[in-house]
């Protein structure tokens, strides 16, 4: 029922036209794939893609040294919507790739693709570049997750972040030995210098708030081994889920918003722990010194480093290196989303983007889950609301519950109009429209059904009531059908 | 350690939340107090936080005028445990505690002014432990001595949730007389029950306290907590251990539970799956390459002078409006066609008997 389209451009570069194309370029070709989520569910994507040779200017930007000057030098002149991609091919002993690269993916939405000999080779490439910068099988299925049956999924695919109209960012500083340690770290400049691009590009998902806090004497719900080779003491990957529990009662959840909250804690361990190491699965050192629990937020170590003298006075400043922090911070926001970048092949080569955090394509990955996850969310929730009112005849419907009803019909149907015509950016805010409305129709406070009447609960409460006062009245009745019935066998004698 | 990995990943939950019930009232129903109370001591104790427990007393026992060790509601006589303690968050009180209101709770039909701490902001990967107790029958549950939850409306409520995917697994445990037929009309899928007694049997209270003067506990959440209380975080006690607790030559009622909605077997259900929270974790890999040197950032802000207005309290209520408010009007309405149709009849029926001669004795 849902089409996801995405419009294509795939340019050849000088010398990379594969002899065995079917039509001369420019030429139109469309694919189609089917991704079935359960028996009743499955969603259709369609490439469109369009296959055209390079213009002028496009070939002069190809002709620069790196690929990653030469995806800064085509961003102009490629289209930048939401959803769209643009392929350029190189040939296939070009230079411009490193050797064992296939593939360089830019941090807009182009990539460069080396030609593969035949068409066939070059499609079946395509078709791989084109699933990484959109969505996959396995990307649709997990936002579809209600609706799969539990065997099928990963349980990878229950962990990213359920698709909200706003979400709560809390960056908290636990500080458990403030008599040793004096932590300054300088939070609302991170924030505005790293986190807000990050924040800002994700804008058009969803809204963000962001607060900070410090607390005091938090600690760790378990006590880190001492290790005696490394002399630091180190925490096993095994009781870092009970880390947690005890401090999230301190953290406090947000009073005032009902958006899901992400917190991210710093922790300065205690002098006599210090310094403390998070050891994965084979036992070494993470580098990262940081875990994240998925759907919660993230938590990193930072070690103080041993004061150059004994009698240094306590407590210590310490000043927090707010970009490595936040290094690790936003990455594990990245993993919170689901965009990692684990499940990329091997050849092919992502361009890192920088301070947005996120490249352009990876924004439209993330879209296009939410987009359907929306949808399907929608569909449920009427489906649901409307067996409810038919189950329970005597609830009434306010207007204001109808109105918005009828709004999300309109807006889940112009969503699943605009997604068949490639138009994501509009699909998503109809989606988004649709699962505001239908949430606030299905979850209106007078919907509230108290209203079963058990048949016998019925009987128990009107017959002592009517009986009694029924007795008389039938029997009246009774009477007066009888005279009629006289009256009528004997005429009345007027006298 | 892969081990310990399957088996985090078998549940699928990501939080756990925790919805305690206590519908009676009146200081003898002190032990329902109690029972809720040692439910809500061991669920934070493995680890669910306050954010996530909805704590509902109808009454207070522990600063409760007949109560003679006020601030505490114990569950032996011994007083060994004090499960009222110093933290103590309860979120609906006292008249609080309907049935409207627990509906609302489950189904989230709450009105926009409710505060967070009342709301159960569950989601598709949440495991809810359901808790109630009180005085029940069969098929319904007391709520404050004056109305009834029935177990066709709870049935209702918990589809209610499943439809809106509120839920990942639920618990449902109750402890009341006949407690077996509140499960009776489930129908929705991920639901596991547990009752202290069958229908037709009556759970029976535990032991009295003679310096309190009431009955401190019911014998199954007694025993309930007695094996809670050896849980710990990382414990792999699983389901089928719960269902043993309390045998009937101990609880003199029959216990029983109720697994055939649930999807997995109860043997890989860890008793913290519920009762617990404890979170998957993964170690973080990857980092973002961030550009320190920013040329176009100013790194202090100028101090800026603001101009504040001397600080005020907002308009709370219009409180002269309000008292001096008139009653309002409530709307007239002809009366329905069934009272009239009534009417008509007793009258006719009146007058067709007795004759039209006594109409003007009636007027």
């Amino acid at each position: 029922q849902v089409q996801l389209v995405v419009p294509m451009a795939v340019v050849f570069g000088p010398g990379s036209v594969p002899g065995d194309l079917p039509r001369p370029l420019p030429f139109r070709d469309v694919q189609e794939m089917e991704i079935s989520v359960n028996l009743r569910t499955s969603v259709t994507s369609r490439y469109e893609m369009l296959y055209r040779s390079t213009t002028g200017q496009e070939e002069a930007a190809l002709a620069a040294a790196t690929a990653r000057e030469a995806a800064a030098a085509l961003h102009p002149l490629q289209d930048t919507t939401l959803g769209s991609l643009t392929m350029y091919v190189v040939p296939e002993t070009s230079s411009l790739l490193p050797q064992g690269i296939n593939v360089y993916v830019g941090k807009h939405r182009s990539a460069l693709v080396r030609a593969g000999g035949s068409l066939a080779a070059l499609q079946a490439r395509l078709r791989e570049v084109a699933q990484v910068m959109s969505f996959t099988a396995s990307s649709i299925a997990a936002a579809l997750s209600d609706r799969a049956p539990d065997g099928q999924l990963s349980p990878d695919a229950r962990r990213y972040l359920k698709s909200s109209l706003g979400y709560e960012i809390t960056f908290s500083l636990l500080n458990p030995d403030p008599k040793s340690h004096t932590v300054d770290w300088d939070i609302e400049g991170a924030v505005n210098l790293y986190v807000k691009p990050v924040l800002d590009k994700l804008s058009l998902v969803a809204n963000f708030s962001v607060d900070s806090q410090i607390l005091y004497y938090a600690v760790l719900g378990v006590t880190p081994r001492y290790d005696k080779e490394s002399s630091s003491f180190l925490l096993s990957a095994h009781s870092l889920p009970h880390v947690i529990n005890p401090v999230e009662a301190r953290l406090g959840s947000s009073a005032a918003s009902l958006y899901p909250v992400l917190n991210f804690l710093l922790y300065v361990p205690e002098r006599s722990h210090s310094p403390l190491y998070i050891q994965d699965k084979d036992g070494a050192p993470v580098s990262t010194n940081a875990f994240h629990s998925p759907r919660w937020g993230g938590i990193m170590v930072y070690n103080v480093e041993a004061p150059a003298s004994r009698q240094a006075s306590l407590p210590l400043h310490v000043d927090v290196d707010m970009a490595r922090v936040m290094e690790v911070f936003l990455a594990q926001l990245r993993l919170l989303f689901g965009l990692s970048r684990e499940e990329v092949p091997p050849e092919f080569l992502l361009e890192r983007p920088g301070n947005e955090g996120l490249a352009d394509w990876e924004l439209d990955h993330l879209l296009w889950a939410h987009t359907v996850e929306n949808i399907a969310t929608v569909s449920t929730t009427l489906t649901s609301l409307a067996q409810l009112l038919d189950k329970i005849g005597n609830i009434v419907i306010k207007d204001d519950v109808a109105s918005e009803v009828y709004r999300a019909v309109a807006s889940v149907q112009s969503a699943v109009t605009e997604l068949s015509l490639g138009h994501l950016h509009a699909a998503f805010q109809a989606s988004k429209e649709a699962v505001t409305s239908s949430e606030r129709a299905f979850f209106d406070p007078s919907l509230l059904h108290l209203l079963y009447f058990p048949d016998d609960q019925k009987f128990a409460i009107y017959i002592p009531l009517f009986l009694p006062m029924a007795v008389p009245i039938l029997l009246s009745l009774a009477k007066i059908v009888r005279e009629t019935r006289q009256q009528k066998k004997e005429p009345t004698k007027m006298d | 350690f892969q081990d310990h990995a399957e088996q985090f990943f078998r549940s699928g939950h990501t939080n756990n939340w925790a919805v305690l019930v206590c519908t009676s009232r009146f200081w003898f129903n002190y032990r329902h107090v109690a029972n809720t109370l040692s439910v809500y001591r061991s669920v934070k104790r493995l680890g669910i936080p306050d954010s996530h427990i909805v704590l509902m007393l109808a009454d207070d026992m522990a600063c409760n005028p007949r109560n003679p060790k006020p601030a505490t509601v114990f569950s032996h006589k011994n007083m060994e445990l004090n499960v009222y303690g110093d933290d103590v968050e309860v979120d609906y009180r006292s008249y609080e505690v309907t049935v409207e209101n627990f509906l609302r709770v489950l189904t989230g039909r709450i009105p926009p002014s409710t505060p967070r701490s009342k709301r159960l902001l569950s989601d598709d990967r949440s495991n809810i432990l359901i808790y109630m107790t009180g005085h029940g029958g069969n098929g319904f549950l007391k709520f404050q001595d004056s109305e009834e939850i029935t177990n066709v409306e709870l049935a209702d409520a918990f589809e209610q949730m499943w439809q809106k995917r509120r839920y990942n697994e639920l618990l449902f445990i109750i402890d009341t007389c006949q407690g077996a037929s509140m499960y009776e009309r489930f129908y929705s899928p991920n639901i596991m029950a547990l009752a202290s007694s069958q229908v037709g049997e009556d759970s029976l209270s535990h032991q009295p306290d003679l310096g309190i003067g009431v009955h401190l506990m019911d014998r199954y959440t007694f025993y309930v907590l007695e094996f809670l209380e050896e849980i710990h975080p990382a414990s792999q006690t699983n389901m089928n251990d719960l269902f043993q607790v309390c045998p009937k030559s101990l609880c003199v009622s029959t216990p029983g539970h109720r697994t055939d909605l649930f999807q997995r077997d109860p043997q890989n259900v860890l008793i913290t799956d519920f009762f617990g929270s404890v979170r998957k974790v993964e170690i973080t890999t990857e980092t973002v390459s961030l550009d320190r040197d920013l040329a176009g950032f100013e790194s202090k802000f100028p101090e800026e002078e603001l101009a504040t207005e001397p600080l005020k309290y907002a308009e709370q209520l219009p409180v002269a409006q309000i008292i001096h408010q008139k009653p309002k009007q409530k709307d007239w309405h002809p009366p329905g066609g069934f009272i009239l149709g009534l009417w008509a009849l007793i009258i006719m029926v009146f007058f067709k008997t007795y004759g039209i001669k006594h109409m003007k004795h009636v007027f």
